[in-house]
């Protein structure tokens, strides 16, 4: 017995071991991951992001250098934290919040301490970064925007979120991502991929030299230059026609679906977002609920397209054979079915065709729209039908674009009816709105503009799309390929010489351009808010929908004006000074212009908010910059006196 | 003829396993002491550089060693031991003081440690008492006499502030059983360990609770030849006075960074704020090695492949804390197999032991075996975490002359021993 004590205890104590090994080295060992080791010190090298170009080759977005001072807690060691801070321009207090925030983050992962340093607080920093253990400093390239236009298209980048990593490990805390426009659209185009260099580390934090003499090291892939389709010089007059408006305007390009401007108004300077300034202003933008800049109008923007979807309905009813070019209606001052009547302004009568289009004939359109919906045998599959084509158009759904923005606007069909009413319980009186494009119909400024360039193109259209061309590389096909309306091509002819005649002598005969033929149409949208839950009507949207020159357009735009009253007062203006713009570079109706200029809405979007009773529409005055001016003046030398 | 044969007498097994353990200790000094490129093995201002010169040195030394005649060095057993103590004696007026301890002699550009020599010695001078016809260790005269022949130089090493070298003096004690200690203090051993950390982790109150319904448990269970009531008390009371005692030593006596190795073993600190504290200063070598060892998975890392053995995160790493690069390189399989070797050579060592003729043989091999066992359990034990920290080598591998040196020496007179049992007959 005296002999096997210690013959056991050393196999005991030998099963013991191999035990704790097991735990340790087996067990309790998730596989080795080079990025957790805390022995390997991770460079991350990041590349270029591509540049911004637009169509003409015009650079919009470029690059900065930017530092970032990171922090990895853990490694932190006792510092002189008020020369640190000093350094840095923070207070004690901003240490240890950073440093908490940072070590609840993780503890171990890199985070950012301070983002952004200016290049002199960087230049001082570096020689006496060697002092600050578990601090490095991390480059970073900023956007630098080459123009204060087009904030809406370009977006901006910002910082990474714990929801993002936690989707795309790629991004780790401090790296920058496409936040909106075209930076998030094409992140990974712009973003290139980022190197990593493994370094060995020592015990006091020092590099000894690459890891495994760098054989997992890679470079960074620098990001791809792209250019968009946006035309700057048209992008930047279209914002300026649009000051002191609120609204968007879409321009295609109708042989590519390219999309020659997209403007948002109010917009802010893109540069605003750049930097440290960021979260600031971004917030700031966030916040303002009255004039909603960070809103995109022309995309997001969903309103009843009113008269420019007349020409949808005389293209289906052409196609369906339920009217030809020289049937004729009688206009009393409107259309009356049943006990109702849907007014109309007055104009000859009977009227065909080209006269209801350019006249805008609402009588004219629900008798087409009628006819369509009696040529089946039940509401239901009339509505169908009808909606089918419509659809064909790209609206009622989102169209596909490039921009994560967007909203899908509204076509109905019988389900939509049967939902509403009970199945089979309704008649085409019920919808006979939708002729006039109220009602249930709703689209946003890109579909109208969309639908201009399907129309000019006479029964097809390509996807908008914001990417022109990307370096070494091809866009997606999608964009390359039309999409075919239901309309036969022979139809578009007598419709397109209906919205010729708008120009010519419609609604927008005071609107023509010498030497180029515009075909429009002419639209104003009823809009109504909640003032203290009071439903109030406002003052219409003026809307207007044009593609010229008439055969092989250039150009398909749709221009959004909020509380613009009538079509042709502001958005057909605007339509006209753009596509002016465009086609020959310069503007010969300058007369157009200076009104354009002169004048202003901000007193329309004043009143919901004044607390004082309002007019509307005709009986509301229109007002140049100078007299709102004068005007606001005025009051506030009121209030002085009052409080006097 | 006799003559002849004279080489193959020597236990090869032995022989080999001390090889491996010295070769593959070798290798890893290497890569937790080279810095960048190796330029040469040879090169004397590294450690791997002096080491291979050690080994030299050493084999050597064991063909010295086996070419002594057997009979001397239980002849000389007791010159050997007083020359020992006089080396240590001696610490006190020529020693070198390395990190708080004067433990190192230095001539030259070399060090040496008597103390490391001091367990060979103190080793032949037990065998050498033990194996007197007239020492019987059933009496507790002879067993106090044992017990002065290693409390002596265990003393010395303390006072040289070298605690944990006098640890492992207490590895005697299996030879005194083995050798015929009675049962009843392999049962007191056993009381005053238990007693300790119940007294430290739960309190005395507990233990008291605890000692009391163990006790008299015992004592009715063994109603046949009930003895008085007053042994059991006896016994308690000691009991809750030992356990007193240690408390009142841990709480007053001990210095605080023995204080904090041993709350931290037995996990009596709660405030997570210190306990990270106390992680990071004392435990920083601990937590470093743990984590060395658990990155090296199944099949470690590689060999000099180890990030943080190159970084050397492990302080020492290349002295005590060698274990934890063979952890991180070569993985399980590799440390897995270290744990093997040792426990192998520990069972040949005992298995020969046993197999002596001569008394004075087989206690010597006993004390080599125990020497090996209790600096193996106490090194590898406290690098992967299982036992607070204790700075002692671990044999054969660790870095450093005097302890490869006493360590051969400690093993090789036993090999020499064996390999002359035949000519006993």
């Amino acid at each position: 017995m005296r002999k096997l004590l210690l013959l056991s205890t050393v196999v005991i104590v030998g099963l013991i071991f191999i035990a704790r090994l097991f735990y340790l080295q087996v067990y309790n060992q998730s596989t080795y991951n080079l990025y957790e080791d805390n022995a390997i010190r991770k460079v991350y090298d990041y590349p270029k992001r591509g540049y911004v170009y637009d169509r003409n080759g015009k650079l919009l977005v470029a690059n900065q250098p930017s530092y970032d001072v990171m922090i990895i807690p853990r490694e932190v060691e006792p510092l002189d934290t008020l020369e640190f801070c000093n350094l840095l321009k923070i207070t004690k207090e901003d240490f240890k919040k950073k440093y908490d925030k940072a070590y609840h983050y993780s503890p171990r992962l890199p985070s950012p301490f301070v983002a952004q340093l200016s290049k002199e607080d960087y230049a001082l920093l570096q020689e006496k970064m060697r002092k600050f253990e578990g601090f490095y400093i991390q480059k970073r390239s900023l956007r630098d925007y080459q123009t204060s236009i087009g904030a809406n298209v370009l977006g901006d980048i910002g910082e990474v979120n714990n929801a993002i990593i936690q989707r795309q490990p790629y991004y780790k805390m401090g790296d920058l991502i496409g936040k909106q426009g075209i930076e998030i659209s094409y992140e990974e185009t712009l973003r290139g991929v980022k190197g990593i260099k493994f370094i060995q580390k020592d015990r006091f934090n020092r590099d000894i030299g690459p890891y495994k003499e760098g054989i997992y090291d890679t470079l960074p892939e620098p990001g791809k230059d792209i250019t968009i389709t946006i035309d700057a010089e048209l992008q930047a007059y279209g914002e300026l026609l649009m000051q002191n408006k609120r609204g968007g305007i879409i321009a295609i390009e109708p042989s590519s679906g390219e999309i020659l401007t997209m403007i948002s108004s109010p917009t802010y300077n893109p540069n605003l977002l750049v930097g440290r300034n960021r979260s600031k202003n971004f917030t700031k933008l966030y916040n303002d609920s009255l004039s909603q800049p960070l809103y995109d109008r022309g995309l997001q923007a969903m309103y009843p397209p009113g008269s420019p979807f007349k020409v949808i309905n005389a293209l289906i009813g052409l196609q369906e054979n339920v009217v030809t070019t020289n049937d004729k209606f009688t206009c009393a001052h409107g259309y009356r079915y049943g006990n109702r009547k849907m007014g109309c302004h007055g104009h000859k009568s009977p009227a065909d065709m080209n006269l209801g289009i350019y006249e805008s004939c609402n009588a004219y359109f629900a008798n087409v729209y009628r006819r369509i919906m009696d040529k089946y045998d039940t509401p239901a599959e009339g509505m169908d039908i009808w909606s089918n084509h419509v659809k064909s158009f790209g609206l009622g759904n989102y169209l596909g674009y490039d921009l994560r923005v967007g909203q899908p606007g509204k076509i109905p069909d019988a389900e939509t009816y049967n939902r509403a009413y009970g199945k089979n319980r309704w008649y085409t009186t019920f919808t006979l709105s939708n002729a006039i494009g109220q009602g249930e119909v709703l689209a946003t400024p890109i579909q109208l503009a969309n639908m201009a360039a399907a129309i000019g193109n006479r029964g097809y259209y390509y996807t908008p799309h914001i990417i022109k061309k990307i370096e070494n590389d091809t866009i997606d096909s999608k964009y390359t390929t039309p999409n075919h309306t239901t309309i036969d091509k022979q139809n578009f002819e007598p419709v397109i010489q209906g919205m010729y005649d708008v120009y010519n002598k419609g609604t927008a005969k005071y609107l023509q351009v010498p030497g180029i033929e515009i075909c429009g149409k002419t639209g104003t949208a009823e809009n109504f808010t909640r003032i203290d839950g009071v439903k109030t009507q406002l003052t219409d949207h003026s809307i207007f929908v044009a593609f010229a020159p008439k055969d092989d357009p250039k150009i398909a735009i749709a221009v959004f004006v909020e509380n613009g009253y009538w079509g042709s007062r502001f958005a057909g203006r605007i339509a006209s000074l753009m596509i002016e713009k465009y086609i020959k570079g310069e503007i010969t109706r300058t007369d157009m212009e200076n009104w354009i200029l002169q004048h202003t809405l901000e007193h329309e979007y004043e009143k919901p908010h004044s607390g004082k009773p309002f007019k509307i529409n005709g009986e509301s005055r229109i007002m140049t910059v100078n007299e709102y001016e004068l005007e606001k003046q005025r009051k506030i030398n009121i209030n002085t006196q009052t409080v006097n | 003829m006799q003559r002849e044969h004279r080489g193959f007498k020597f236990d090869w097994i032995t022989i080999t396993l001390f090889l491996i353990l010295v070769g593959f200790g070798w290798l890893n000094i290497v890569s937790a002491s080279h810095t960048g490129e190796i330029t040469s093995y040879f090169d004397m201002s590294q450690p791997y550089g002096k080491q291979l010169m050690f080994i030299m040195l050493t084999l050597a030394l064991i063909v010295i060693i086996l070419s002594i005649e057997a009979k001397f060095y239980e002849r000389f057993a007791s010159i050997i031991y007083f020359i020992s103590l006089l080396s240590l004696i001696g610490l006190f007026i020529f020693g070198k003081n390395v990190n708080g301890a004067t433990s190192w002699y230095a001539i030259g550009g070399m060090t040496l440690q008597p103390s490391e020599f001091a367990k060979f010695a103190t080793s032949l001078a037990v065998a050498k008492y033990i194996s007197d016809l007239q020492t019987n260790m059933k009496t507790l005269q002879d067993q106090l006499k044992t017990v002065a022949i290693i409390v002596v130089p265990a003393i010395l090493i303390l006072l040289q502030n070298d605690a944990g070298s006098t640890i492992v003096y207490a590895s005697f004690f299996f030879v005194f059983y083995r050798e015929g200690l009675q049962q009843i203090y392999l049962l007191i051993a056993v009381a005053i360990l238990l007693l300790s950390v119940l007294s430290l982790k739960f309190g005395v109150l507990f233990t008291a609770i605890l000692s009391a319904v163990l006790i008299f448990t015992i004592y009715f269970l063994k109603r046949k030849k009930r003895a008085s009531f007053l042994q059991p008390i006896v016994v308690l009371v000691l009991c809750i006075g030992f356990a007193f005692g240690v408390r009142t030593f841990y709480d007053s006596i001990l210095k605080p960074h023995q204080k904090d190795r041993i709350s931290l073993w037995l996990r009596l600190e709660k405030d997570p704020e210190k306990l990270q504290q106390m992680k990071q200063t004392i435990l920083y070598n601990l937590n470093e090695s743990e984590k060395a060892i658990s990155s090296g998975g199944i099949t470690g890392k590689g060999y000099l492949q180890g990030t943080r053995t190159t970084g050397k995160f492990v302080p020492e790493q290349h002295t005590d804390y060698i274990f934890s690069t063979v952890g991180e390189e070569w993985g399980f399989a590799g440390s897995a197999l270290v744990v093997i070797l040792f426990v192998a050579l520990i069972i040949r060592v005992l298995y020969l032991a046993e197999s002596q003729k001569n008394q004075f043989s087989r206690v010597y091999g006993y004390c080599v075996a125990s020497i090996l066992f209790v600096h193996f359990t106490i090194n590898t034990g406290m690098v992967m975490g299982l036992i607070p920290t204790v700075g002692i080598p671990l044999p054969f591998f660790s870095y450093g002359g005097s302890g490869l040196w006493g360590f051969t020496i400690l093993l090789f007179i036993f090999v020499k021993l064996d390999s002359n049992k035949i000519n006993e007959w």
